[in-house]
């Protein structure tokens, strides 16, 4: 017998709001995530991108507004279905696939199935020599794909990522948007931080404009890009591309 | 290497067994152990009855407290007034005499009190105080500190000011200060023979009926702590005080030189 | 002095004189049962003091620091008074057994293992906190996690404990008496053999006791070392 399993998007935000501080440093975001999007969120420094990813992850409580997933919760027998990749990716201290598998144990499975799951993910993007190697002494490089095959390996309906390539070269950044390209075009919802516009425009279906904890406009990718509907998006792209 | 391996193992394991065995806590003094007749009499006792005997040194007083809370089964020390005290509180049965030894006088060779070869120690008492030579005291109110403390008072004396020095200590420490000191000191025969760091020290005065020390062995009074073991402890005091016990102590000989006189037979001590 | 304290020293292990060896076990076994019972309740313990927030937590951490420093002859009086069969616990008869010498060592290391590992823990919870959380490993589900990646800071650690426990004499002494082949250890044996004016004999003793603390130390280093090499 067939049984449905309920997907946790659309992800929706409805007024989402976050205080610190004295200030409110999230206003008002709407904002509707759809199976199958690749949404890149860009804006300046400060602009609140890392905090709305992370109030998104549920790492945060909102306060004010809600954070709604299609099925409630956002998880699957109290498993989170959709995980993230952090700016400065945390590397345990152990060897590269003791990192994946340690997620996968963390997610429910047995060690020798979860150690199975972890050399396939490392193998599928071309990982596998860095298995045993101790993760922390990998270059930012390699820290961030095994960041991103680790959370692949847990095979979530949606993958957060906050400046996946930021700190890395040009090749490094070659190889990381290459993966990402293979996670979506597998069917992988992405929701990820950038300030490489250039970057938004290669994977990107749609764009998200942060500025000042309001999320100015949102749309599909080419129409944000080429031709922003705002004036504070405008001068945002125009001033990055003056660079 | 093997061999120290496997006598590793060994000596662990007999520690193991040793945990269901019949044994009895005897409350005793430093000084009956610093002279090692412990390690010869305990043995023999425990090869007849197959009890093994734990003994707590302390210095007297405290060994004395140790019994009264019933942390021991027996105790075995030597200041007979303290001991009587003891069983007129209730805390134990009956004192039984089992051994002597005596004190001596010891001090440093060049004898700056010049006491030396004397047999009366009220008067080198005196003279040592008069003369402000150096004393150590161990100042612990153990047998032979309270010994020291009568005689003091026998010769009219109250020891005060900087020459004496109490060093609350065990005997055997209290001697090393005194060595180091180039102080007098007050030590039983036995520590003295069987101490290893004279240096320089001599005796000074010995044999007054004075400086006699005798030793009294109790079973604590099952009556007031009840998991008291009074039948193995009795069969220590009854060995302690029987033909083999006190030939056994008479045996015990440090350098050629018997330590202690047994005189259980002599009730009156 | 030294040329006899080493001759007596080489003369106890060469010899493996039984008498020697049950001292050397004594020491061992109260020390290492010590620190793993210190291990068991104060790991997590430390944990917990690392991850969590309450009233009166910094009063707690400062207390800790501060009781790394116990004097050991106060702890010994503390669980001498508690074990005499005048005292609260004395109906367990352990006064005077190798299990008071744990009970009051395990007051020394206890100590020591709940500042480090909340030292050791608060640092990587600080930096592993958002993985763990987007893992779903929050409050006790981290422990096992922060503990084993904390493993070569906390062994380090422990080693610490160890070293305090194998060194002390305050302790063992008032609450295990010093029974000759049933509560005498290294430490204890010296004091005895210093009292009874055979010097070289305590030296060599305390000569071998330094050469387990050696070993202990250089373990600690080794440990240390490679865990740098694996941190990166």
């Amino acid at each position: 017998m067939m049984r449905d399993v309920a997907s946790i998007l659309p992800l929706a935000a409805d007024a989402l709001a976050f205080d610190a501080g004295g200030g409110r440093l999230i206003d008002g975001i709407e904002l509707r995530v759809d199976k199958g999007d690749c949404l890149a969120l860009i804006g300046p420094n400060g602009a609140g991108k890392t905090l709305l990813l992370r109030l998104l992850h549920g790492l945060l409580p909102a306060s004010g507004g809600r954070v709604a997933w299609a099925n409630g919760s956002g998880a699957v027998g109290g498993r989170r279905q959709h995980a993230m990749v952090f700016q400065s990716p945390v590397m345990l201290r152990r060897s590269a696939v003791g990192n994946v598998s340690h997620a996968l144990r963390a997610a429910g499975h047995g060690r020798a199935e979860a150690r199975r799951r972890a050399l396939a993910a490392l193998e599928r993007f071309g990982l596998a020599e860095l298995a045993p190697r101790p993760a922390r002494v990998l270059s930012g490089g390699e820290r961030q794909r095994l960041a991103i095959a680790r959370a692949a390996a847990l095979e979530p309906e949606l993958l957060f990522l906050d400046e996946p390539s930021s700190a890395l070269d040009p090749g490094a950044t070659r190889q990381v948007e290459a993966m990402l390209a293979d996670l979506h075009g597998g069917g992988m919802t992405l929701v990820f931080a950038t300030h490489d516009l250039g970057q938004a425009r290669r994977l990107a279906t749609r764009v998200g404009f942060l500025n000042r904890g309001r999320l100015v406009e949102t749309g599909p990718a080419a129409d944000i890009l080429q031709s922003p509907g705002h004036d504070e998006t405008r001068a945002f792209i125009a001033g990055d591309l003056a660079w | 290497m093997r061999k120290l391996l496997l006598a590793l193992v060994m000596s662990l394991s007999v520690f193991a067994a040793q945990a269901g065995d019949r044994f009895i806590v005897v409350a005793s003094t430093t000084s009956t152990e610093n002279s090692g007749l412990f390690a010869h009499l305990l043995p023999i006792f425990t090869a007849r009855t197959g009890i093994e005997v734990r003994v707590v040194a302390q210095g007297t007083g405290q060994a004395l407290r140790t019994a009264a809370n019933g942390d021991a089964d027996v105790v075995f020390v030597h200041a007979r007034a303290a001991e009587e005290k003891f069983i007129a509180d209730g805390y134990g049965v009956q004192r039984h005499p089992v051994m002597f030894n005596d004190f001596i006088i010891v001090g440093p060779g060049d004898d700056p009190a010049g006491i030396g070869g004397g047999n009366d120690v009220t008067v080198a008492l005196r003279t040592i105080a008069a003369r402000h030579a150096a004393f150590a005291s161990r100042g612990d109110d153990s047998g032979t500190h309270k010994a020291e403390r009568r005689l003091w008072r026998a010769a009219g004396v109250t020891p005060a000011g900087d020459w004496y020095r109490e060093t609350g200590a065990g005997m055997g420490a209290t001697l090393n200060t005194a060595a180091q000191m180039g102080a007098y000191a007050m030590t039983d025969r036995a520590t003295w023979i069987a101490f290893r760091n004279k240096g320089d020290m001599t005796i000074a005065v010995q044999d007054d009926k004075r400086l006699f020390n005798q030793y009294g062995v109790i079973l604590v009074n099952p009556a007031k702590h009840g998991h008291v073991k009074a039948a193995e402890g009795q069969a220590f005091i009854g060995w302690l005080t029987s033909d083999e016990g006190q030939q056994a102590i008479a045996a015990y000989t440090v350098d050629g030189q018997q330590l202690f006189f047994p005189n259980a037979s002599d009730v009156g001590a | 002095m030294t040329d006899s304290a080493f001759a007596a020293a080489l003369d106890l292990i060469l010899g493996a004189d039984p008498a020697f060896l049950g001292i050397v076990a004594v020491s061992l076994r109260v020390t290492l049962s010590a620190v793993l019972i210190a291990a068991l309740i104060g790991l997590p313990l430390g944990t917990l003091l690392a991850m969590y927030r309450f009233p009166g937590r910094s009063v707690l951490i400062v207390a800790v620091n501060a009781l790394m420093g116990l004097p050991p002859v106060v702890a010994g009086l503390l669980v001498y008074l508690a074990l005499s069969r005048a005292g609260p616990l004395g109906g367990l008869g352990l006064l005077f057994t190798p299990a008071a010498m744990i009970v009051a060592q395990t007051l020394l290391v206890l100590p020591i293992v709940v500042a480090l590992s909340r030292q050791v823990v608060e640092e990587l919870w600080l930096e592993y906190r958002d993985h763990l959380t987007s893992l779903g490993r929050t409050g006790w589900g981290a422990v096992p996690t922060l503990l084993y990646d904390g493993r070569y800071a906390l062994a380090t650690a422990l080693l610490a404990g160890f070293g305090r426990a194998m060194a002390e004499v305050g302790a063992v002494l008032i609450v295990g008496g010093n029974i000759a082949g049933h509560t005498r250890t290294m430490t204890t044996a010296i004091a005895l053999e210093t009292s009874r004016g055979d010097l070289a004999l305590a030296l060599g003793l305390g000569m071998v006791l330094l050469l387990l603390t050696l070993v202990a130390n250089a373990l600690a280093f080794g440990v240390a070392r490679i865990g740098r090499q694996y941190a990166g």
